[in-house]
């Protein structure tokens, strides 16, 4: 009993001086509660999932997440929460964000806070330009915009468009950067239309009925990931407008995985484009689903969400190991610009000139699999593709 | 261009059923504000928990969706009599704040519970496959479930108006709500006829949660984020009147609709201001009695 006691303190005392030496803070800023909470919760399991399979590149540092709720996409809360990690808790590292009208408001908090902030989610493409400490292991909504403005004039012969989109900045950027890319290679957007805002899934119906009648060849949908995305699948099928001849297209957010399968049979033939999704052919990937599912249950799926969450532990451990320890921000950002790491979506770096993620683009259709379940399939990819408004000097990514 | 049968029919047809949703969850709520005179904003927690009972009995127990929604209406009615008897009946005489207060708590005793035991993502609802895809009418085809919605909304207005107007159980709840000492002192047993008026309420917002789950979506937010929705027809139809409340759907469900469909810059705008002008006109609503 004596020598039991005795041991479990000697490893108490150890463990306490380890962590005293070695801890690493990182706060997260994330919505737990309210309509983002699936997607808090996915991206938390992403950064958990890197500190489980990457327990050695973890070593010798100890990672302490300190999680405050950004409740919605109003921003308010999330720069309060922002605030507090810094002053009150003195995190070494900010992580997190999923809505953009979240990291915007946090921005001048990050900037006198100094601390080296990484970007899980959140897509507008100007947001990094808003703070010199943010990095973004996520995406911008021009890097899938953009390439699948191409892809639909070239690839998919489209020669009308009308774009469909939530009324928020990452909406207004999506359109803008499908628009610029589909008009340049010769194609026409004929119709705009605002579908309401990210705070509550409206009934996308008289939207897609004005799409309807203006009997375009592709209908490019942005809405968030989740709630929104089901629901245009379903109103997509609902109204017949494949039957129309319009083809939905959009970035992946409208064929998450997490919701792929409720979606039904009216989700195939969808045509995506996207940095991530769970059926990615390579071994990195496999791999990573794999342990998903060991981890979190047969019927449950990672996302782009979760790479998100996943590649940014990577990248903050990248940084931990190149200072030592000592995560000083203007450091910090300097050696993020050094980082380079296989993740399950393929390559990635951070570009060094603009805090950006640089990855692979593919191009995938929605079909049904062998064994009956929806799958996508890629049917095209672009290697290496930067933020397309920040590399053309696009307002506001000047 | 815009004038076209097609045109005008989809248009119609859209918005009615959009206000018919809205028409099956508020009538409950008309009934436990108006014939009860009591706040209730946890109506739609009710219609979500409604909604979440359709959703895990047909994922579970393979039922068809007709059958799931009597079940969640039955059950969704018990529960809500067992909150009745236990803490609604201590704040009839209370002040309206008091209602409000507690009736708040509840929407987020509601929402925290389904989050922990179901979890927080999107329920999503299977229909059968009769009501999916679209429907030839003749003139042209349109989205199935929404006729059907259409269908199911008329016939239910029918039956609550029959059902209040015609029945006894009808009279006397009209008698309850306009003279309630004189009502007790003829007979009727009060207190039950509110426990069993509230659990029908209830259950009506149950069979909106389960039919709308297809339009509005189904998560633990559900119980606020359509709250202010179900409030507006109530108010703008008068309360307690089950004419107005169908009518008020209805305007609200077309217009928005169509405002939708021409003037989507306008966003969520529509609803809010058209129940403004409403009830700057009427401030009882469209069949309210003046004050």
């Amino acid at each position: 009993m004596l020598k039991r006691i005795l041991a479990a303190s000697a490893a108490l005392a150890v463990s306490t001086a380890l962590a005293g030496a070695q801890e690493v803070k990182v706060g997260v800023v994330l919505p737990y509660t309210g309509i983002g909470a699936e997607f808090a919760q996915l991206i938390d399991r992403g950064m958990e999932m890197y500190l489980k399979l990457n327990a050695d590149k973890v070593k010798p540092y100890q990672i302490k997440l300190i999680k405050r709720d950004a409740k919605n996409p109003g921003g308010n809360d999330a720069r309060v929460a922002t605030q507090e990690l810094l002053t009150q808790e003195k995190v070494d590292v900010l992580a997190g964000w999923v809505y953009s009208p979240n990291a915007i408001a946090s921005a001048p908090v990050v900037n006198a806070g100094k601390k080296f902030a990484v970007i899980m989610n959140a897509g507008t493409a100007h947001i990094t330009q808003m703070s010199g400490y943010y990095a973004r292991t996520s995406f911008s909504m021009w890097h899938a915009g953009y390439a699948m403005g191409e892809a639909a004039a070239k690839q998919l012969k489209a020669k009308t468009a009308v774009v469909g989109y939530t009324d928020f900045p990452p909406g207004k950027d999506s359109l803008n950067a499908f628009k610029r890319a589909f008009e340049a290679s010769g194609g026409k957007v004929i119709d705009e239309i605002p579908m309401g805002g990210a705070g509550a899934v409206p009934d996308f119906t008289p939207f897609f009925q004005r799409a309807k009648d203006k009997k375009p060849d592709v209908f490019f949908v942005f809405v968030p990931a989740g709630d929104h995305a089901a629901a245009v699948t379903r109103t997509y099928g609902a109204l017949g407008m494949r039957q129309a001849g319009i083809r939905l297209i959009g970035p992946g957010d409208i064929t998450q995985d997490t919701k792929l399968q409720a979606m039904g049979d009216a989700a195939i033939g969808l045509i995506t484009m996207h940095h991530y999704h769970a059926d990615l052919p390579n071994a990195e990937n496999k791999r990573f689903v794999a342990e998903w599912k060991k981890a979190y249950g047969a019927n449950a799926v990672p996302d782009f969400m979760a790479v998100g969450g996943y590649d940014g532990m990577a990248l903050i451990m990248h940084v931990a190991h190149q200072l030592k320890g000592k995560i000083d921000g203007d450091a910090a950002i300097k050696a993020a610009g050094t980082f380079k790491f296989n993740s399950p979506r393929g390559p990635i770096s951070i570009d060094p000139d603009t805090r950006d993620i640089v990855m692979n683009e593919y191009l995938s259709e929605v079909v049904k699999g062998p064994d009956g379940r929806l799958m996508q399939k890629v049917i095209g990819q672009i290697d290496n593709v930067k933020d397309a408004c920040k590399a053309q000097k696009i307002a506001p990514c000047k | 261009m815009i004038f076209t049968v097609d045109n005008i029919a989809s248009m119609l047809l859209g918005g009615m059923a959009a206000g018919m949703v809205l028409f099956i969850v508020s009538v409950g709520l008309s009934v436990t504000m108006g014939l009860m005179g009591f706040a209730n904003l946890a109506h739609g927690a009710f219609a979500m928990l409604g909604g979440y009972i359709v959703v895990l009995v047909m994922r579970h127990w393979g039922v068809g969706f007709a059958l799931a929604l009597a079940i969640s209406f039955v059950l969704t009615a018990a529960i809500s009599m067992v909150f009745e008897r236990l803490l609604y009946s201590r704040l009839y005489k209370a002040g309206e704040l008091d209602q409000v207060l507690f009736t708040i708590g509840l929407c987020f005793v509601f929402i925290a519970s389904l989050t922990v035991f179901v979890g927080p993502e999107n329920q999503p609802l299977t229909l059968p496959d009769a009501l999916r895809g679209q429907l030839d009418l003749g003139l042209l085809q349109y989205r199935t479930y929404s006729i059907f919605l259409i269908v199911v909304g008329v016939a239910i207005a029918i039956g609550l108006w029959f059902g209040f107007e015609r029945t006894r159980f009808g009279a006397q709840i009209r008698a309850a709500v306009d003279n309630r000492r004189m009502a007790e002192s003829l007979g009727i047993n009060i207190d039950r006829l509110f426990a069993v008026t509230f659990g029908f309420g209830s259950g009506m917002a149950a069979l909106g949660g389960g039919l709308g789950a297809e339009f509005l979506g189904l998560d633990p937010q559900y119980a606020l984020k359509y709250l202010v929705f179900f409030l507006i027809v109530v108010s703008v139809g008068g309360l307690g009147s089950i004419a107005g409340v169908f009518w008020a759907s209805l305007i609200i469900g077309v217009l928005d609709f169509v405002l939708k469909k021409y003037l989507p810059q306008g966003g969520t705008l529509f609803i809010y201001a058209l129940a403004i002008l409403l009830l700057l006109w009427r401030p009882q609503g469209l069949f309210g009695k003046p004050a």
